[in-house]
Parts: C-alpha cells; structure tokens; sequence
C-alpha cells in the first residue's frame, strides 16, 4: 500500500483552475521531488494534499485513509506534516513555544523529552529555547518550521521550498536531517526550486507544468536528463 | 477640595473600570482571535444582567446568579458563533459586523418583550451591603468586591492564557490560525470556545454591574460605546491593553465627574481621540501589518 496515493486530483483559487488531474503515489520511506516553474502549481499540489484549497476534486489517499473529505487538522492527526513556505514562525512566542505547538495536537505526552530529542537534531535551536522565534535569522527559522512539524513524528512531511533564501551550510545540514528521516522510515515530498540538491536527496521526481503532471522518472535520470530540466524547471 | 474625597472618587473610577474591563477584555478576545467586531457585545452584558436577575430570582441567591448566568450567556455566545457568525467566516468583515448589529437589536427587542421595558433593580447580597472604612473614607463594600473579583477573573485568564496548554493554542491561534490547522488544531472548536469566553465575560460584567445601576433592555447601549472605547485605547486585541484602558477610562470618567460632571462621558472620547492621534494602534496594539 502506497504512503500516498494522489488521483485525479483536481484544485481551484476561486474561478482558477491551478491543479489539473494530477495522478502519483510515494510510497513509504521515500524521498519525492515536485519541481517545476515558478507558478506551476507545485504549492498548489501540496494545499491541495493539506487541506488548505478552497475547492478540490479527486482522491487523495494517506495511508490507506481518504483525506479529502478532512480538514487540515485532521490530516495531521493522521500523520501528515506540513511546513509552508512562508515558515509561520508564530510572532510572540519563543522557540520553545513554537516546538511546543508541534505537540498540542500530537499523541505525544512526555513534551521535555520530545523537546530535548528534537534539540539533538537542531543544535541551533537547543542554543536559542527562550528566544523569540520570530527574532532568529531564515534559515534558523527555517530549521525551527521543520522542527515543528517533525517533532510528534509524522509518517509523512510535504516540504515547501525549504532551501529557499538559505545559507548553503545550512541547507547541506538540512539534507542531512532529511536523508536520516528517511532512514527513520519517514516519507518525504519535497517542492524544490533548487532542482540540483532536491534530485540528489529523492529517489524519484516528479515534474509538473501549468499544473499539469509532465514527467515522472527516477531522480537519477532527472539529474542526468539536462533537456528535460531546462524544458520544465529553468526560472 | 480635600485629598479624601479625592480619593474615593478615584476608588469609584476603579470600580467602574473593573467592570469595563471585563465587557471589554471579551470584546479584544473576540477580536483578537476572530477578527469580528461584535456589535452584539452590549447587548450581551445586558442579557447577562437579565439572566443574573432571572437566576437570583429563581434560587433567591445572588451567588448561583454570579456563576450560572456568565455560564449560561457564554453557552448562547457558543451558539452564536455556532449557528449565526461561522457561516460568515472567509466572507468581508462587514457580514459578521451587521449581523452582531441585527442581532444587538433582536437581543434588546426580546429582553423588552420578556422582561418589560422599565428598569428593575437588583440588589447586591446582604453580606455585600454597606461600607467599608479604607482610612481615607467610607467606600462601598460592593464595589470593593467588584474589584477583587474582576482581578481574579484576570489572573485566571493570565494562568490560563499563559501558564496552560490551552493558552498556548489560543495565542498561536490569534496570530495564525492557519498555522494550527496544519498543527492539528481544529480551529472552529478553537474559535467557538474563544467566543464563548468573550461572551461569557461580558455576561459576567453585567452581572457584576447590575446592582450598580438598575437592570433596563437599554444598559448595554453605552457599556458597548464605552467598551469600544477602551478597546480602541488599549490596542485592538490587546488583553493587557484591555485591562490598562478599561482602568484609565473608569479613572478618568470618575475623577472628570468630580470636577466637571457634564465632560464625565465626554472625556473617555476626548482620551482616545488624543490616544489615536498620538499611538493610532492604541497603547499596547500592534501596529498595521506588523
């Protein structure tokens, strides 16, 4: 059984129709990378899989459950996290806070021992606890917006554009966190600009166009297909 | 004019501070978490004044009318938001505010029809009777504990908001809610028990108020103004701007009366014509887009 199985899917902003019969399954423990053009409906793609577009049509299935006819919060409750691209670091509240809301929802009880596991993962933020969270850099904030939606151990991540705007030091740190997650059994779908990196960490890719699925293959033969990426991924 | 009577009257500004307090920390809650100006707030304080009497009247106790009443208009504020405002979330927050205006109307209307159109006092408990000497003067002892109750309601509401799980989710919830959604966090529950609380609130200020002044379908009508007011000064889903202001105002209404009775009402809006000039996003608001 597929992690998650996408059919048909269909998604529209008011009278814009955004996502057009996107099919795909990831099942569990992989890596995906959903690339393509600025405005080509990657962002779209993942609302749509969250529960966050104002109309959708088709099928969704996480693990094994239809997510359509759910709201946001319940689909987290299933297992599903979810960091945006805009990060939504919440304004008032410390690092420390803003883990915490990683576990309101989640079964997990024992929040110091989650707090203090997850800190093993982020050193940066361990150093930063009592901080405002929105006081830290981007890419700091980056790290605590994974964090967050990691810390109740979903079975599922989708990622919007993590690198973006990000030192490289720190994203070559977040590909290793990503790269151990997997290990962990953890299945990732990651939106990336930065076509490069998100291909070395994915084992499969998949390109969509207008908001049209246009290419599926193994990340390796997207990385080595140089036609295909200045076709559909070039800014 | 001497420093006792000066005092008192600045006691006096206190006690009705209090009671602002309470109308308007429901109304920056509601705000703050929502973003819907409720128009029906007003109306809500008088009907909790009502419910207190109805509850008095029924149990001969004015303490069961101090927890049943706050409960049960925060329970009609539960399906007010239920059955009336969610259908208008996502739409201009113009719908919401002309339906909590209607429904201000349909409230005072229905108390008219129940209840009459005269006032009807209300008395405080024997044990609240009388004064109390402060060392500066005789002070009612109902207004005293007016005061003492408003600050345990707010230092609840600062465990509870700050100290608590709960909290937590409501302040999250106020500054993005969509981010609690993708957290898990079934928002429309978060919002109907937030507009609970507001209401809930309000009813309790209007319990509180009543034996103050008598219990009439037309009691809310300024109290909204008023709370509007402090709202404005504090900072627009401002908690602790809600509690500051509401003092500020009741001080400054008392201590005007003393001295020029007729600016009394006049001078709160004098107070936040000068606030907005000088800090538009009120004394402990966010400024615009921040």
């Amino acid at each position: 059984m597929a992690m998650l199985e996408v059919e048909k899917l269909n998604a529209w902003y008011g009278p814009s129709h955004v996502v057009h019969d996107l099919t795909f399954r990831i099942e569990q423990g992989e890596i995906v990378a959903l690339v393509g053009r600025n405005g080509a409906g990657k962002t779209s793609t993942l609302r749509a899989i969250m529960g966050l577009m104002p109309r959708v049509e088709g099928r969704v299935t996480f693990d094994g459950t239809d997510l359509l006819p759910l709201g946001a919060h319940a689909r987290f409750r299933l297992g599903l996290g979810y960091v945006p691209e805009e990060r939504r670091i919440v304004s008032g509240l410390t690092v420390r806070e803003n883990l915490q809301l990683g576990l309101v929802a989640a079964a997990r009880t024992d929040e110091r021992a989650a707090i203090d596991e997850i800190a093993k993962s982020f050193p940066r933020l361990k150093e930063r606890l009592e901080q405002q969270g929105t006081t830290m850099s981007g890419g700091e904030q980056q790290m605590l917006a994974i964090a967050r939606a990691i810390i109740s151990k979903p079975k599922m991540v989708l990622l919007d554009e993590p690198s973006e705007g990000i030192m490289p030091v720190l994203v070559e740190e977040m590909g290793v966190l990503f790269r151990r997650l997997r290990d962990q059994g953890t299945t990732l779908l990651l939106v990336e600009q930065n076509v490069e990196w998100a291909l070395n960490l994915a084992s499969r890719a998949i390109i969509i166009d207008q908001g049209e699925l246009v290419h599926q293959s193994s990340a390796a033969a997207l990385l080595a297909d140089k036609d295909i990426q200045d076709r559909y991924c070039a800014v | 004019m001497d420093l006792e009577l000066i005092l008192m009257q600045l006691f006096s500004g206190l006690a009705l501070g209090a009671i602002l307090v309470m109308v308007a920390l429901g109304l920056t809650i509601v705000f703050g978490m929502l973003g819907i100006v409720n128009f029906a707030h007003g109306a809500l304080f008088m009907v909790g004044a009502y419910a207190g009497l109805w509850v008095a009247a029924q149990t001969g106790s004015f303490w069961w009318a101090l927890i049943v009443a706050p409960l049960a208009v925060g329970v009609l504020g539960m399906l007010i938001e239920r059955f009336l405002i969610r259908p208008l979330y996502g739409r201009t927050p113009d719908d919401p505010l002309l339906l909590t205006f209607g429904l201000g109307y349909v409230l005072v209307e229905a108390v008219r029809i129940t209840f009459g159109t005269d006032g009807i006092p209300f008395s405080a408990p024997d044990a609240l009777q009388g004064v109390v000497d402060l060392g500066v003067g005789y002070f009612p002892i109902y207004r005293l504990f007016v005061m003492g109750v408003v600050a345990v309601i707010l230092l609840l509401l600062w465990v509870a908001l700050e100290k608590t799980r709960f909290g937590l989710i409501v302040r999250a919830g106020a500054r993005d809610p969509l981010i609690m959604k993708v957290l898990g966090v079934d928002v429309s529950r978060l919002w109907l028990l937030v507009f609970g609380l507001g209401v809930g609130l309000t009813a309790l200020g209007g319990v509180l108020a009543a034996p103050m002044r008598n219990v009439s379908p037309e009691m809310g009508t300024l109290v909204l103004a008023e709370a509007f007011v402090v709202t404005v000064i504090g900072g627009m889903g401002s908690l602790l701007g809600a509690v500051v202001a509401g003092l500020l105002v009741g001080v400054a209404v008392s201590m005007t009366a003393l001295f020029a009775p007729e600016m009394a009402t006049i001078v709160m809006f004098g107070l936040m014509a000068l606030i907005l000039l000088v800090r538009p996003q009120g004394l402990f608001g966010r400024p615009a887009g921040a």
